[in-house]
């Protein structure tokens, strides 16, 4: 059974202390000096740094060798592992080698499909979903077995992390939905990024009331926005994301050159707003392609230094 | 039913002009009801390669049949006379089908007229839609009735993705999302705690990936 924090993340979510975490994106090609780079500026400004996988299907350096490069520059990553690429026996094989090279944190999604990516004629797998992922690293955890059974001669102590989108429909089923993924074994929960505070309390409210902020540890998403355009094009093309007019009329209202200052802003009342919600124990910076900003705002967030 | 599409006008063109003497060879059940390849669509198809193929200057002499069912031998064999006058056989079949024909009369050339998509329903007329994958282990009775591995673009068991929105599928907003569909059938029967039990991954060694599969009816067996 796991007693002792198994990552820095888990320790700092255990001491209860506000966590927070920010998103790296492998670059499209093997250029690991990409990855040293983005690393470099979130080191000792963030508890974990969690690395995408193929996010939106497209082809990208491999999470977990991305995970290596940080850990080789001391930084403590967050796995990220879809089930849209691998069967259960590449899943599997992928986490026993993920730990052996120290990562000890993990994300299981189910990815987003590869329509949305560059290659939209390859053939998904999803041969298990997201939940049975987070119960399989939890049984290679707690009883050190792969998903046949067999007795695995060295077992991975992972932290594991799952994601809730509290904006996406059916809303009734979303907090059974994350009911079911602290049942199959999630200690964390990553959340889509937050833009409609009413309708992410009402959800944190549900998920209190059925006592599942006492189970799990939720991490709010937060993505500052660059430019108007940015805010509308979320609002409209991004699956399952939930931009509120009130926020795409702020961006449009200040001139371009200002654009990124207010969205830094928005960011920051936001994560102020987060930090007072009961049940919510950290933040997930989403910074895609602008990982300068997160210094400046857990700085400003008085989020600095860590612990 | 089985549903197919008849293949492009050009594709099929192509691969009927280098014989001299073509069968178009229909099918009276599945592909009948989707317009695919019934028997008015086999003289629908004659017509227009007679017309296409004239057009280019290539002559093909084209003789139109339908059986009954091109998955069954019983059925096939009538085609016997036609197909051994011809160079080649043009199957609207499924790809079912098509196999069926070629192994009955393994000297003739078969090529195949319709593509193959999937196990559907007719929701109303002039709409199919695909329901099941034929996965070799139904769980429908855990679903309302609506199936997941079909019906969710990423065949997720225990719930919808983060991406469905007004009741659609992210992939495609012409499509409902399966989840959202299998909670709104549950929730008016009152059994929407049904989804509350977490479904193990699934046993896939009964679909296709546990190869080619085999229904022995020992029962009926002579």
């Amino acid at each position: 059974m796991k007693t002792e924090p198994i990552s820095n993340l888990e320790r700092v979510l255990s001491e209860g202390r506000f966590a927070v975490t920010a998103e790296c994106g492998p670059p499209r090609g093997a250029n690991a000096e990409v990855i040293r780079k983005k690393g470099a500026l979130l080191k000792e400004v963030v508890d974990a740094v969690n690395v995408t996988d193929n996010q939106t299907a497209i082809v990208r350096m491999s999470s977990i060798s991305s995970c290596a490069h940080l850990l080789a520059l001391g930084i403590e990553p967050v796995m990220q592992m879809v089930t849209r690429d691998r069967n259960r026996i590449a899943l599997q094989s992928d986490i026993l080698g993920a730990y052996s090279l120290g990562i000890q944190n993990i994300l299981c999604l189910s990815g987003d499909h590869q329509r949305f990516g560059s290659q939209p004629d390859s053939l998904n797998v999803f041969d298990i979903d997201s939940m049975n992922l987070v119960r399989t690293v939890y049984t290679m955890r707690e009883e050190g077995t792969d998903m046949s059974g067999h007795l695995l001669d060295g077992s991975p102590r992972m932290y594991i992390g799952a994601a809730a989108n509290p904006f996406a429909d059916p809303f009734e089923y979303r907090v059974i939905r994350l009911a079911k993924k602290i049942d199959a074994g999630a200690d964390f929960i990553q959340t889509q990024c937050v833009y409609n505070l009413e309708r992410f309390r009402q959800w944190m409210s549900m998920a209190s009331g059925e006592g599942l902020t006492e189970k799990v540890h939720i991490l709010a998403g937060v993505t500052p926005i660059k430019s108007a355009g940015m805010a509308r094009y979320m609002a409209k093309n991004v699956a399952g994301m939930d931009v509120p007019e009130s926020i795409i009329r702020r961006m449009s209202q200040v001139p371009k050159e200002k654009a990124a200052e207010e969205g830094i802003a928005i960011c920051l009342e936001t994560v102020a707003a987060l930090q007072e919600i009961p049940g919510v124990h950290g933040i997930h910076i989403m910074a895609i392609e602008w990982e300068e900003q997160v210094k400046i705002i857990v700085e400003r967030a008085g989020l600095l230094p860590r612990p | 039913m089985i549903v197919g599409e008849q293949k492009p006008i050009m594709e099929i063109l192509q691969m009927v002009s280098p014989h001299k003497k073509l069968l178009i060879l229909g099918c009276g059940t599945c592909v009948k009801t989707c317009f695919a390849g019934g028997e008015d669509e086999v003289t629908t198809l004659a017509s227009v390669l007679r017309l296409a193929l004239k057009t280019k200057d290539i002559f093909v002499q084209i003789e139109e049949l339908t059986v009954e069912r091109q998955c069954e031998d019983a059925f096939i064999a009538e085609a016997a006379d036609a197909v051994s006058r011809n160079e080649a056989v043009l199957s609207l079949a499924c790809g079912a089908g098509v196999q069926a024909v070629a192994r009955r009369f393994p000297r003739s050339l078969v090529l195949p007229g319709v593509n193959t998509t999937f196990l559907g329903v007719l929701e109303r007329r002039g709409l199919f839609t695909e329901e099941c994958s034929g996965c070799g282990d139904c769980q429908l009775a855990v679903f309302g009735g609506i199936c997941p591995v079909t019906r969710c673009a990423k065949k997720l068991l225990n719930g919808p993705c983060g991406g469905s929105r007004n009741g659609k599928c992210e992939v495609n907003a012409d499509t409902d999302c399966a989840w959202h569909l299998i909670i709104e059938r549950l929730s008016a029967q009152g059994r929407l705690n049904q989804l509350r039990a977490y479904v193990p991954p699934k046993q896939w060694q009964a679909s296709l990936s546990g190869g080619p599969r085999k229904l022995i009816r020992e029962d009926h067996v002579i």
